[in-house]
């Protein structure tokens, strides 16, 4: 069995290393510090550490006025509160003046679990992709969240990340590379790909497994960029394996599939499903039985791959 | 040039403008433009025009957005660019935006237009200069309408959370928005007080008045421990009769007889 810890860990952690280096960083956030783990540099670098209250809004123009000063704020509440409350502050003040501003939400998908649908973003991927000049990622595991913080705080641009708030299998190690833009093979196949993001990168990988015994070569890929796309990736893994599936904790509409779906229709009209929440709010419950009420696990997965397989034909 | 006469030049350079836009925000431009000649050639802004970029410059962010003509005119009269340029306001590949973009104006220092987010930003500046231990100065010019955005009051917050003594917000209150007046819309109410209530340094003046505008500046800069506040009562449209105080001029572009008229009305006073 994997080691457990929940991707929040790692942005804590990258922060805390980004202090020790003296990088010029502020890290933000709205009352919500024990749960992003930015109490850790409250703590440790208090002179890097803004508490603004319950005032999103506000938190983000700070962090724009903080950028255009010289200085690389990190932005850090609950994924709802940040891409949906901040919309427009992040369209207008971080994403039109193109700053290095950058934002972390946390409590992505589902499995927040029992605080219910309110605190679960579901939409924050489509509200942050369709924004010019913004970079979107979402990683698969603590390890990575670090690695994807510590890349985002290099890029010179807007950048946002989600994780979430449970306890997931770390499967990726200290030397597993990470690059913004480049999907990570972490499994070849031939039959089909399965392109899945954040806790569905793990599922993904059971589910190929278990198909494995069923004769099904799945390919997977860890596609913890969701803007820009790597097309390249998915072009080939179209032409190659004829046809898609993907996996995310996120609404089907707007999300990481929905980017995919677009570059399919332009570029290799393949068959594609996809494992999403579609088109409903969350609810209470604990999150291994949210993930299986809404088809987001191994199962939901399984039962994409053979959709799939039969449309290809 | 003087600056009450710099005033008159600026205002003429407003009504031009988006005449030859042929749309724009006259009203709000008018009622700014003393307070910003007073800002920008009075000596209280640091900048250097024949270096945008350069870091020691204080910021200015024109938080109501809609009045980007008056910063147009007053860093093209302070030098950033060819005041030719004014005349491209509003057309396509312009460096002036219909609202605010920085990179497309030398001197611009932030993009803006939806109302309410400026002075979260100039706080935001004021904490990253305290950070670095720099001095720069930060200046944010709100307009009263915008204060019925709940994001200003939770800026207005974190301002004296931090006492941002390097700060200095300025309040256009000349009591117009675009359906009415503010009173009649939602009313602010005792504006001092409530800056006051919220743990800032308050400064009343007339906002016409260049003695009295320089005379705040100058005290917001002297004082120390809390960011201040300039509550400039002010004329919506100042100096065009016809516009003062009318909502109507809000948003709308004088045609050329009432460009005329206008421009007649304002040098008309130089001759006094």
């Amino acid at each position: 069995m994997k080691q457990t810890i929940p991707m929040r860990d790692g942005y804590g952690k990258a922060l805390l290393e980004l202090c020790a280096r003296g990088e010029q960083i502020m890290v933000l956030d709205a009352d919500v510090a024990k749960s992003t783990r930015t109490v850790w540099v409250r703590e440790q670098f208090p002179e890097r550490f803004l508490d603004m209250g319950i005032s999103e809004q506000d938190m983000v123009g700070t962090a724009a006025g903080l950028a255009l000063s010289g200085v690389t704020p990190f932005v850090s509440t609950y994924g709802v509160f940040l891409a949906g409350r901040a919309w427009d502050q992040i369209r207008t003040t971080v994403c039109y003046n193109n700053l290095g501003v950058k934002l972390a939400g946390a409590h992505a998908g589902i499995s927040v679990g029992p605080d219910g649908a309110t605190h679960q973003a579901l939409e924050d991927l489509a509200l942050m992709r369709v924004l010019p000049n913004m970079t979107v990622l979402a990683p698969c595991d603590a390890e990575e969240t670090r690695k994807a913080t510590l890349a985002m705080a290099k890029l010179p641009g807007p950048c946002f990340i989600r994780f979430g708030r449970e306890a997931v299998p770390v499967i990726t190690e200290e030397d597993t590379p990470f690059e913004i833009g480049r999907a990570r093979l972490c499994r070849s196949g031939g039959d089909v790909t399965v392109f899945a993001c954040g806790a569905m990168v793990y599922e993904a990988l059971q589910a190929a497994e278990s198909l494995d015994g069923d004769g099904i070569s799945v390919r997977v890929y860890d596609l913890h960029t969701v803007k820009p796309l790597d097309e390249e990736a998915i072009l080939a893994a179209a032409e190659e394996t004829g046809c898609l599936v993907t996996a995310e904790e996120h609404q089907e509409a707007g999300g990481m599939g929905s980017a995919v779906a677009e570059l399919l229709a332009k570029k290799a009209p393949v068959p594609l499903e996809t494992v999403a929440v579609r088109d409903s709010f969350g609810q209470s419950g604990q999150p291994g039985e949210l993930m299986e009420r809404y088809g987001l696990d191994r199962n939901g997965i399984t039962a994409a791959v053979r959709r799939a397989l039969a449309r290809k034909g | 040039m003087n600056l009450l006469e710099m005033s008159r030049t600026v205002r003429c350079d407003i009504l031009t403008m988006v005449n030859r836009a042929g749309s724009g925000h006259p009203g709000g431009s008018l009622s700014a433009a003393d307070l910003l000649v007073g800002l920008y050639f009075g000596g209280f802004l640091r900048v250097d025009p024949s270096r945008p970029d350069w870091e020691g410059r204080d910021r200015f962010i024109l938080s109501k957005g809609h009045a980007a003509p008056v910063l147009y005119s007053v860093l093209a009269r302070k030098g950033f660019f060819p005041v030719e340029e004014l005349w491209t306001l509003r057309r396509l590949g312009s460096i002036l935006q219909g609202h605010p973009h920085r990179g497309s104006t030398p001197g611009l220092d932030c993009s803006s237009g939806s109302l309410g987010q400026g002075l979260s930003i100039a706080n935001g500046l004021a904490l990253g200069f305290r950070l670095q231990g720099r001095d720069n100065r930060v200046f944010c010019l709100l307009g009263d309408g915008e204060l019925q955005e709940g994001q200003i009051w939770e800026a207005v917050m974190t301002a004296a959370q931090h006492g941002l003594d390097n700060l200095c917000a300025i309040v256009d209150y000349n009591h117009v928005q675009l359906d009415g007046t503010t009173e009649e819309i939602k009313d602010l109410g005792d504006l001092c007080a409530k800056f006051r209530a919220f743990g800032w340094h308050v400064i009343e003046l007339d906002g016409h008045d260049m003695e009295q505008i320089l005379a705040a500046y100058r005290l917001a800069e002297c004082f120390k421990g809390k960011p201040s506040v300039l509550i400039a009562n002010t004329v919506k449209g100042k100096g065009v009769s016809f516009m003062e105080g009318d909502c109507a001029w809000h948003g709308a572009a004088p045609n050329d007889r009432q460009l005329q008229e206008a421009l007649a009305e304002i040098r008309g006073e130089e001759q006094k």
